[in-house]
């Protein structure tokens, strides 16, 4: 059963941050996929919820060759996937998109939402982490822009401080000679990751890794980098052999917990493979680009 | 708390209803509005018994706060029949006994009929008939029926009466 709240429409942006800095007792509703589960089992009961899913200047999809991709905070992950110019310059946020949830969760759902909602099992962090995105919140007096590596802070917490909104999320243009892959390991296709991995890969004219980037998802409190494995990598020139390395210390560096889906062996084991593959995917999607 | 008044366009008929704010979209469509063909099954996000289409996109109506909806156009399995006739992907369930129970029935219908609209022509695999359909359970387990419905209406084999 749902708590009654207070509901406010705020019809732009400037509005909505002033509501939210006047509201204590008040939490924000875009899509609402995942809030309105938590506020139906009694976990959230907030006394205001302010509702941005109309604000329009948080809804656009823009790409430049030099800047890169922003997506508005409000932009639904069906706009993601259906985007023709993330198609052609970022497959692998298609792809992933295509995998999360279901279409009736991605026609309302939305990409600001997920993120501020920083459950450590949703698709789209690890995959943006590994795009290396930045993120834009912002309040009443000001906005901050953070690389979302540094954003989440613990199970469902992120920087953000009350007030604070999801503004945009800044993907930097493609680098040339560059593979980003995603997979995540469930039962069903819809369901969300039991664990997850992302690996991106750029390399040299010399055909040797100039970075490597690897994030897991659902691996512990918050999407998680493993450096040490990507720093293994970094200058070599790649084979199977150091894919496997670099799983197996995703695999240590991984702090999972168990769980009805599976244990903490289980996931770390997974984990590792998960690395491996997704590693030797961005690494021959890197050779075969321009 | 205080209630508000919601307008919205149901099947084409514009309705105002008063609710508090934290009614959710099922509720107004089942309990204020009567229209009891869009099923609870679940709540919670998985089953897709009460999918429903918003402004033409399957949305489930469980999950989805009905004042969100405000002035948006809602349409759910009742409003597939045009004059008394069923609509194309409709006779196409009947043709292929895409029935069991029943109850997983308007979502997918719900489901299919925006994955149709979407196709604009194009002829989808079987694959992307299949994810079409991938919100949506049915716990009779009779998938292959609903495939095969679709895919009766996306090669073009009814046509609107």
């Amino acid at each position: 059963m749902i708590n009654d709240f207070h509901y406010l429409k705020p019809a732009s942006l400037k509005e909505a941050l002033a509501m939210y800095a006047q509201h204590d007792d008040c939490k924000v509703i875009c899509g609402g996929q995942s809030l309105l589960i938590v506020m139906r089992q009694g976990m959230l009961a907030p006394e205001y919820l302010l509702d941005i899913k109309h604000v329009k200047e948080l809804s656009y999809i823009k790409f430049d060759d030099k800047d890169g991709l922003r997506i508005g905070a409000t932009t639904t992950h069906r706009e993601i996937e259906k985007s023709d110019i993330i198609a052609k310059k970022y497959p692998v946020l298609v792809a992933m998109e295509q995998k999360l949830a279901s279409i009736q969760t991605r026609n309302w759902g939305t990409i600001g939402g997920n993120l501020a909602h920083a459950d450590p099992a949703g698709d789209p962090a690890p995959v943006l982490m590994a795009l290396k995105a930045n993120i834009k919140f912002g309040n009443e007096k000001g906005d901050n822009t953070m690389p979302l590596d540094e954003f989440f802070v613990d199970y469902f917490e992120t920087k953000m401080d009350h007030g604070d909104l999801v503004l945009e999320v800044h993907v930097p243009a493609p680098e040339p000679k560059f593979g980003c892959a995603y997979q995540k390991f469930n039962l069903l296709d819809s369901d969300m990751g039991i664990v997850a991995a992302a690996a991106a890969v750029t390399l040299n004219a010399d055909g040797t890794c100039k970075e490597a980037r690897i994030v897991l998802g659902n691996a512990g409190p918050t999407p998680m980098r493993v450096t040490k494995a990507e720093d293994l990598l970094k200058g070599k020139k790649l084979d199977d052999k150091l894919f496997a390395e670099a799983g197996q210390i995703a695999s240590e560096e991984a702090q999972p917990v168990a769980d009805i889906h599976a244990s903490e062996e289980h996931r770390r084991h997974v984990l590792g493979v998960l690395t491996k593959r997704m590693l030797k995917k961005a690494f021959e999607q890197a050779q075969k680009a321009a | 708390m205080e209630k508000h008044i919601l307008r919205l366009k149901v099947n084409g008929d514009e309705y105002e209803v008063y609710i508090h704010p934290k009614t959710l979209l099922a509720e107004v469509i089942r309990d204020h509005l009567g229209l009891t063909g869009t099923k609870r099954g679940c709540d919670t996000v998985s089953c897709g018994a009460c999918t429903v289409n918003v402004e033409g996109k399957s949305v489930k109506s469980c999950s989805v706060l009905a004042i969100q909806c405000e002035g948006l156009e809602v349409t759910t399995v009742e409003g597939l029949e045009v004059n008394g006739k069923l609509s194309q992907i409709q006779r196409a369930f009947l043709d292929n006994g895409s029935y069991q129970c029943g109850f997983c029935t308007p979502g997918m219908l719900m489901s299919s009929t925006a994955f149709l609209s979407e196709l604009e022509g194009k002829k989808p695999s079987e694959e992307e008939i299949r994810e079409s359909i991938e919100g949506n359970v049915c716990r009779c387990t009779g998938y292959n029926s609903i495939v095969r419905a679709i895919d009766a209406v996306a090669q073009g084999k009814y046509k609107e009466e």
